[in-house]
């Protein structure tokens, strides 16, 4: 009778941590989802913005046609990314032709008194700001969920119901990563 | 940061208790010390006037605050850098929703965090803090703020506020109708044993109506000041540049320092830095009644930091100080702190440095900062100084005039006149 108590209550406890197990990974798979679509959001308000920026910027740039033909191109990339590591590629390819044209832009006094680019400047680069942090806060939760995965014990409930890795989210121009070149002459 | 949260709560419950029983001994005190035997009486009057001040604080209190402090709300459209500053916040915290922000016009650079919950929080911030601070200081602050509702921080100190309110009130009652002659006088009571254990309970009754305002005062400021501490970190984890807010605490601990409208000792703790003029005065005085830890120490932890997450801000404490970690291990645990994740933070500020012309001056360090790139900042203070007075001014029913001349007129709301003329070119205007 004692024994059969026993071995009820040790079944009890294993299926409430399995149960225990499974809700957390579900809780930290939902949580990498809703931060997705936070960067998404964000990505797209940049998207959104730049045909705004052009039209304000064309009539005071006439002598930086590559700098904007630049920005058009890469904003045309993002749209025909498919995977997300094709994507992380073409957004981060934006991000750098922006700041591109924000620095050129510096040196036209008529457009940086000008109320309506100084608006888009803050808009956009507040823009930038919150993809950095969603993106931050992304990828931290895929750590959570990737983590859970591969640990033990949660590994194995992971593996019976079949959960996937998630991907990390870097914006980085290809070109950057490059490594520095140093001489010493 | 949920484990943070969790010790939060534990923290709070074990501080509620503590000040639940020190209301509690108080009003027992206080009724026996008015009729033998009325300790009961005086336990439930207790009880009673602490549900009445909880139930009003936990529906009202932050608009009741807010409204105190003369707090407007900002809209979108408002003031475009502050609301972006705190959406940024909101998306590096990961709150669900964004805390409504308010506006105190006072020339004291301040703000705080209120709410009860971080669906139903609200930021304020004075307008001499707006014009002070450039973007990357308000956003410490502004994260600083955020961190205090994540931490569940905004009800802890409303539920301490409300206790040791109600222990103020009980032991003023007390103590002003023992000065006035009232209570128990030493009329013989038919017990005669008695009296010797009466006189004591009596002089308890009022040693207790003396110490537990104080008492439940240290308890309140002790959890401030730690809370202040897991802010700042907060603050350094969400922003991944903890010189944001070192700079801003040096600026607004240097600025003339004033009381603020709203401010008492009770809602003292939850301002970012202390807004009461005499402790402004003394505010790097390290002492128990101290709300805030000294602006001083702070900075010099901020500026400490080998890195931007909870651990970083840790060790930088135990250099600083010579004291241990002050951070709840639960904090130093979380995965959301940013343990792990500096290189990427760092990569991406380098990235942002040059599409944000307020973020210039983020890559170089603070020394750099003051030399070239003050002649601009110059510039770029005063447009901020106009956009925040423009707000006021509108939101007080003023209309602007913008002449051909390039000169704007402010009008007031009651000027009866139909016509205007600018004082600079001599148009005149129509006022519709």
């Amino acid at each position: 009778m004692i024994a059969l108590l026993v071995v009820l209550g040790i079944i009890v406890l294993v299926v409430g941590a399995l149960i225990g197990i499974y809700n957390s990974l579900v809780g930290v798979r939902n949580q990498v989802q809703e931060a997705w679509a936070q960067v998404d959001v964000q990505l797209k308000r940049r998207f959104d913005l730049i045909p705004n920026l052009m039209e304000t910027v064309k009539g005071y740039m006439h002598h930086e046609r590559d700098t904007l033909e630049a920005v058009t191109k890469a904003r045309t990339a993002v749209q025909g990314a498919g995977s997300l590591g094709d994507r992380a590629q073409a957004e981060g390819a934006l991000g750098m032709a922006l700041g591109r044209l924000f620095a050129v832009a510096e040196s036209y006094p008529d457009l940086k008194a000008s109320q309506n680019f100084l608006a888009l400047q803050e808009e956009l680069s507040s823009t930038e700001n919150k993809i950095g942090f969603a993106r931050q806060y992304y990828n931290q939760a895929v750590m959570t969920l990737n983590n859970k995965i591969q640990m033990f014990p949660s590994n194995i409930i992971a593996g019976m119901f079949s959960f996937k890795t998630g991907e990390f989210f870097e914006l980085k121009d290809s070109a950057a990563r490059e490594a520095p070149k140093v001489s010493f002459n | 940061m949920f484990e943070a949260i969790a010790a939060n709560r534990r923290k709070s419950a074990a501080l509620v208790v503590l000040m639940a029983v020190l209301l509690g001994g108080l009003g027992y005190a206080l009724g026996e010390y008015f009729a033998q035997g009325g300790g009961l009486v005086g336990l439930a009057g207790a009880a009673v006037l602490w549900l009445i001040l909880t139930l009003v604080s936990w529906s009202q209190g932050d608009q009741i605050f807010l409204s105190m402090s003369g707090a407007r709300k900002v809209g979108p459209d408002d003031l475009p850098v502050l609301w972006n500053v705190v959406e940024e916040m909101t998306i590096a915290s990961g709150l669900a929703k964004m805390p409504a922000i308010y506006v105190i016009d006072d020339p004291a650079p301040n703000a705080f965090a209120t709410g009860r919950s971080p669906e139903t929080a609200s930021v304020a911030v004075t307008s001499g803090l707006l014009k002070l601070l450039d973007r990357d200081e308000l956003q410490g602050v502004i994260a600083h703020e955020l961190g205090h509702i994540r931490n569940r921080d905004i009800l802890l100190m409303l539920f301490a506020g409300v206790l040791m309110g109600a222990i103020v009130l009980l032991a003023d009652v007390g103590l002003r109708s023992w000065l006035w002659g009232g209570g128990r006088s030493r009329r013989s009571s038919s017990n005669e044993g008695g009296g010797q254990g009466q006189a004591l309970l009596m002089i308890l009754a009022i040693v207790l109506m003396i110490l537990a305002p104080i008492m439940a005062q240290l308890i309140y400021f002790a959890i401030s000041r730690k809370r202040e501490y897991l802010a700042d970190a907060s603050s350094a984890a969400f922003t991944r540049f903890p010189d944001g807010l070192a700079r801003a605490l040096e600026k607004i601990g240097g600025a003339a320092a004033g009381a603020l409208r709203g401010a008492s000792r009770a809602t003292a703790p939850m301002y970012i830095v202390n807004p009461l003029a005499a402790a402004a005065k003394k505010r790097d005085a390290t002492s128990l009644t101290a709300t805030h830890p000294p602006i001083a120490e702070r900075v010099r932890i901020l500026r400490a930091m080998h890195g931007a997450s909870y651990q970083d801000y840790d060790q930088s404490f135990a250099r600083v100080t010579g004291k241990n970690g002050v951070l709840p291990n639960s904090a130093l645990a979380d995965p959301h702190a940013g343990a792990g994740l500096r290189i990427q933070g760092a990569q991406w500020q380098e990235g942002s440095a040059g599409i944000a012309a307020t973020a210039t001056a983020t890559a170089a360090p603070a020394p750099a900062a003051a030399g070239p790139a003050a002649a601009p900042s110059a510039q770029e203070s005063r447009r901020r100084a106009r956009a925040v007075d423009d707000w006021f001014y509108a939101q007080d029913g003023w209309r602007r005039v913008d002449c051909g001349c390039g000169a704007t007129l402010k009008i007031p709301p009651r000027l009866a006149a139909s016509r205007i003329k600018c004082p600079r070119c001599g148009t005149r205007h129509a006022l519709g």
